[in-house]
């Protein structure tokens, strides 16, 4: 008898001890890199996206798990016929986390920041387009535009047009204060920083999760054993490709490689000799092996591309085969070119984790059709000053991450160069074609004509390596903007 | 100091040791030039992260490179590194020490200050802000390095040539009115040749070491050219998957500098018997 | 003696200036524009321009030398470019790291190098002897950051004991924090342990040499007691100034050490400052830590006068 009531309790606390298991509303997520600050409006650093956006901060329109525009802080909008006025709808009852009413005020001092003279938004570009903001009334916003602009509502998604209160706005780079489901609690420097559910968020049914905390974890070694440990329950991004094996023989984790919208390239210089040759382009396209720079840099994961343009997007053309891996057409064309015994350049690699790795390899490859390539790694205030902004280089490898960015291309001051009439008429076409069916008409139209001019190698899309508990639910698979979106996670048990 | 019939180098292990490492090191390293197992540039991503096996004895790294090979042609880099980043210091620093020593008064306090405030600075965090402006590169690198030797063998240089000059053969120079210049040349600096000598073989070994933390930390030699602590820094990353690759550049740049070092205190047994009780 | 600590006051200093001076010069000269990191590629001229203004950098240079000194004078080491945050509350945070890693490198090095310096000394010429110095010729030879390597490779990857890398946080209670400090410490400390042990064999045989040990012994005291009584005391001295010397070591070290394990500590700090162009975090980390090494030479020097009155009149 005293045996069975043992039992008995020993068996409630099992249930309790299983009850407390499958009420887990916590969750643990690992990213490499650590972020400087937490204002997407005031920094051009991804590790504040991955951090805040959609979490903490949200804008009038956000950007979902497969890339499409949904309503975020506005829950409706109008177009005008001429393309040059949105009229929004914004929700009502919501609140930022110091408790202040959200209205269309906030909207307009949000935008009048970004545009001003002292602005300091990374991406400004954004809001060049608006010729002003109007308020009729609290739940009202018009904004006017100077020119139709086909990706309005797109861009209005991006972290960097996340809406912030006047209150709050000086303050938001140690103390962020948004509309988003979650609140900032607190940042233990170098290690993580952590953020709770807002009770009054104006969709907190739909949370499920209580608290979230973001740890930095750069060391490859030390991401895999906090996973292995249980410290963390998924790191969305690892930054190291070769450890993903240890976890997909384990039926604990689940292994999801999903894209994003890195376009790995190796940039071209397109402005200097012999490189202003398309020939000798057409060369180092020819000589470069994508499978090998995909096997070596990243252990294959990664998808080949052929221009640049996502994957993912409905738009994508797939252009690989224009320029196939052959040498010997490689070096003929340099032959062609006047060539016979190529040349010597120079190839700036910044240090993100895979260019210097697809550098080496490149870099081998090219030496193969009589091109020495000498690579030199350097800091990434080098490479964005030196490279990126006054062009000193002949070839660089980047991964392009802003999504939908092949207009870079109609940029004579771009970095690569490219100067090319009809292509700028193409993409102003495009900016201003409002039909989606259309526009994806001509963005492949684009595609195929920077991969004809080989503008540039096109080298891989970068992959997106999660690996989370199997038990956890409703993460990003793909990246179509940088962010950890952990809004719709929930523990499956 | 003549090495005659009765020299018993039994009397000398460290001397033989040494010798015999550092031998091995610069006979690998002239081989290297002409003939590595495989090519030392050679990708072949098919047979990357391999073990050790009878085909590359001590596998491969992640672009399919035979390990083995990349050590022999990173050792030419160690030793040039050694022999340049001493060079700069051991000219430069004993030219400063023996001028110092000869002039005294403010030059020798100017050259004295100047060391204190080079070694304000911890080496490494010099040498990083050095390769930041200059770039990343084993040039850069060895200039970093060498700087830094340069008041460290003006001291030495300083301290030994002052005890040389208050010896009486010098003042038999002096009054044989011969220039300072040349007596620095004729009898100090033949004095103390062999202390440098020894200090020189020690700096060798610091550089090597020196070298292998810039480029580890990444600011060393550029890639493709193979360096023991690029090597290092490349396989922190494939620790979990290919240890090993850790292991060996690892162990190259502890042989290396153990062997030189134990040289140098052979040379310093053989120069100064004194020492050797202390030491030995 | 007081003038003597006078001039090593005044030559500190002049060295303090020169250094701000130079660091601050490199800092000008270092390829990169701060507000096109912080920014990034789309950043728009008048944007970068806004920030630079913002952040104080469209001043003359010698006016940014001026205020700059003076506030670091004053305590006052300004705003971190990347993070926003006091310069002063972010070396804080980081020396919480530095500061522990550093001191138990030293507590540890010392406790193991001090008593086998003396087990070889007494030992010398034998066996055990011999193994010391085995010992500190491989502490010379071996790169502390491949030992950490090696100390990750066991304990973290094959026996999954301590973390590979990384730190908790002190937040999150001293068992956590401790123990992502014990690999760092021991990569550290030991090779430093290596040579530290020979310094303090070669100090006690030379000081057991000296004639008044000799007398001592010849008084019938045993090697052991003549050893505890009179060699430790004086063998103390070069002993304190290896000790002071290693400090630097130490910190260089660090700078090597807490990137192989991805410890937020100061060295790490100083090395993301420069390569995010975080000047003004760069020129205050270096000027402080070439106060720190300068400072403890004169503290060494001062100790070496305490200990040993007959320096004091050739020192300068």
């Amino acid at each position: 008898m005293k045996g069975l009531r043992s039992l008995v309790v020993l068996g409630v606390a099992l249930a309790w001890s299983h009850a407390a298991v499958a009420q887990k509303d916590t969750l643990a997520l690992g990213m490499s890199v650590e972020p400087p600050h937490l204002d997407p409006t005031g920094g051009a650093a991804g590790s504040i996206r991955e951090v805040t956006y959609a979490n903490v901060y949200e804008g009038l329109t956000r950007i979902d798990r497969n890339g499409r525009v949904q309503p975020g802080l506005a829950e409706s909008w109008t177009r005008a016929d001429d393309g040059l006025a949105y009229t929004f709808r914004l929700r009502g009852g919501v609140k930022f986390h110091d408790g202040k009413d959200f209205s269309s005020a906030d909207v307009k001092f949000t935008f009048d920041r970004a545009m001003a003279s002292d602005s300091t938004n990374a991406q400004k570009w954004i809001f060049a387009p608006i010729a002003g903001v109007e308020t009729p009334d609290a739940r009202s916003v018009v904004i006017k535009l100077k020119y139709p602009v086909g990706n309005f509502l797109y861009n209005l998604g991006w972290g960097d047009a996340v809406i912030f209160a006047p209150e709050s706005a000086a303050n938001n780079k140690t103390n962020p204060v948004g509309t988003g489901p979650f609140k900032f609690e607190r940042w233990v420097r170098g290690d993580r920083v952590e953020l709770a559910k807002f009770d009054q968020y104006w969709n907190k049914d739909a949370i499920k999760l209580k608290r979230v905390s973001f740890r930095f974890i750069q060391d490859p070694s030390a991401q895999v054993s906090a996973l292995r440990a249980g410290d963390l329950d998924a790191f969305p991004s690892l930054g190291a490709p070769e450890t993903l094996d240890q976890f997909k023989a384990d039926k604990r984790y689940r292994v999801v490689v999903g894209a994003t919208e890195g376009e790995t390239i190796l940039a071209i210089n397109n402005t200097k000799s012999p490189l202003n040759d398309v020939r000798v382009r057409r060369a180092l396209a020819h000589a470069v092996d994508r499978k090998s720079v995909i096997d070596g840099a990243w252990s294959g994961y990664g998808t080949p591309i052929g221009s640049h343009f996502s994957p993912l997007h409905p738009a994508y053309v797939d252009l690989t085969g224009v320029y196939p891996y052959d040498p010997a057409k490689a070096k003929a064309l340099l032959s062609e070119a006047g060539y016979p015994n190529g040349f010597a350049l120079s190839m700036r690699l910044p240090p993100f984790p895979y260019a210097p790795r697809a550098g080496e390899i490149v870099a081998a490859q090219l030496a193969q059709v009589g091109i020495k390539a000498n690579i030199e790694l350097i800091q990434a205030p080098q490479w964005l000053t030196q490279v990126f902004r006054e062009r000193q280089y002949d070839l660089t490898i980047v991964s392009h991450t802003e999504p939908l960015d092949i207009n870079i291309y109609a940029r004579d001051d771009y970095y690569f160069g490219y100067v090319n009439p009809a292509f700028k008429d193409l993409i102003a076409r495009i900016d201003r074609t409002l039909d989606d069916g259309e526009r994806n008409r001509l963005y492949g139209e684009a595609q195929r004509m920077i991969a004809t001019d080989s503008v540039n190698v096109f080298l891989f899309q970068l992959p997106k390596l999660g690996v989370w508990n199997a038990d956890l639910d409703g993460l990003w698979e793909n990246s179509p903007i940088q962010a950890n979106d952990v809004t719709q996670a929930y523990w499956k048990r | 100091m003549s090495l005659g019939p009765g020299f018993g180098w039994h009397r000398y292990p460290a001397l033989i040791a040494g010798a015999a490492v550092t031998l091995v090191l610069v006979t690998l390293a002239a081989v290297s030039l002409a003939w590595t197992p495989y090519p030392v540039t050679e990708l072949v991503i098919a047979r990357r992260l391999q073990g050790p096996s009878a085909a590359h004895w001590l596998g491969t790294d992640q672009f399919g490179r035979d390990v083995l090979s990349m050590l022999m042609a990173g050792s030419r880099n160690s030793i040039a590194v050694g022999f340049v980043a001493v060079g700069i210091g051991l000219t430069l620093g004993v030219a400063l020490g023996m001028l110092a020593a000869a002039r005294r008064g403010l030059i020798d306090e100017a050259v004295m200050r100047l060391g204190d405030f080079t070694f304000a600075f911890p080496a490494v965090l010099s040498a990083i802000m050095i390769t930041a402006i200059a770039g990343p590169g084993a040039i850069n690198a060895i200039i970093a390095i060498g700087i830094f030797n340069i008041p460290v063998f003006a001291r030495l240089a300083r301290g030994a040539a002052l005890q040389v000059w208050s010896r009486d053969f010098i003042l038999a120079a002096r009054a044989a009115g011969k220039s300072t210049f040349r007596i620095t040349l004729e009898h100090v600096l033949p004095n103390v040749a062999g202390l440098l000598v020894v200090q020189a073989t020690i700096q060798f070994a610091l550089a090597i070491l020196a070298e292998a933390s810039l480029a580890y930390l990444g600011l060393g030699t550029q890639p493709p050219n193979p360096s023991w602590g690029k090597m290092l820094n490349e396989a922190q990353t494939f620790m979990s998957r290919a240890p090993l690759l850790a292991v060996f550049p690892g162990l190259a740049i502890a042989v290396a500098v153990l062997g030189i070092n134990l040289l140098g205190d052979g040379l310093r047994d053989l120069i100064d018997p004194k020492l050797r009780r202390a030491r030995a | 003696m007081i003038q003597f600590c006078l001039r090593r006051l005044a030559t500190l200093c002049v060295t303090l200036i020169a250094a701000s001076a130079v660091v601050f010069v490199v800092m000008e000269v270092l390829p990169g524009d701060p507000a096109v990191v912080m920014l990034g590629t789309e950043a728009q001229p008048e944007t970068l321009a806004a920030l630079r203004k913002q952040l104080g950098l469209d001043r003359p240079a010698p006016e940014r030398y001026v205020t700059w000194l003076a506030g670091f004078v004053t305590g006052d080491l300004g705003l971190s470019q990347t993070y926003r945050v006091p310069v002063s509350e972010l070396i804080a945070d980081r020396l919480a790291i530095t500061g522990p890693l550093a001191l138990a490198a030293i507590v540890l090095s010392t406790a193991i190098a001090l008593p086998l310096g003396l087990f070889a000394a007494a030992r010398h010429r034998r066996l055990g002897d011999a193994g010391v110095m085995a010992f500190g010729q491989l502490g010379l030879a071996v790169p502390n950051f491949w030992f950490g390597l090696l100390l990750v490779l066991v304990f973290s990857i094959s026996l999954g004991w301590l973390p590979a890398g990384g730190f908790p946080g002190w937040q999150g209670g001293i068992g956590p924090a401790m123990r992502a400090l014990i690999l760092p410490a021991v990569a550290l400390a030991l090779p430093q342990a290596a040579i530290l042990a020979r310094v303090a064999r070669s100090a006690i045989l030379d000081a057991m040499a000296e004639d008044y040990v000799r007398t001592a012994r010849a008084k019938g005291l045993t090697r052991r007691a003549a050893l505890w009584r009179h060699v430790l005391r004086n063998a103390m001295i070069p002993i304190v100034t290896i000790m002071g010397l290693q400090f630097s070591f130490l910190l260089a070290g660090a700078i090597i050490i807490e990137n192989v394990f991805y410890l937020p500590g100061l060295g790490r700090l100083v090395f993301q400052a420069i390569s995010q162009r975080d000047l003004i975090v760069v020129k205050d980390i270096v000027v402080l830590l070439a106060g720190t090494v300068v400072f403890i030479n004169f503290v060494v020097d001062l100790l070496y006068a305490v200990l040993d009155p007959r320096l004091r009149s050739f020192r300068t």
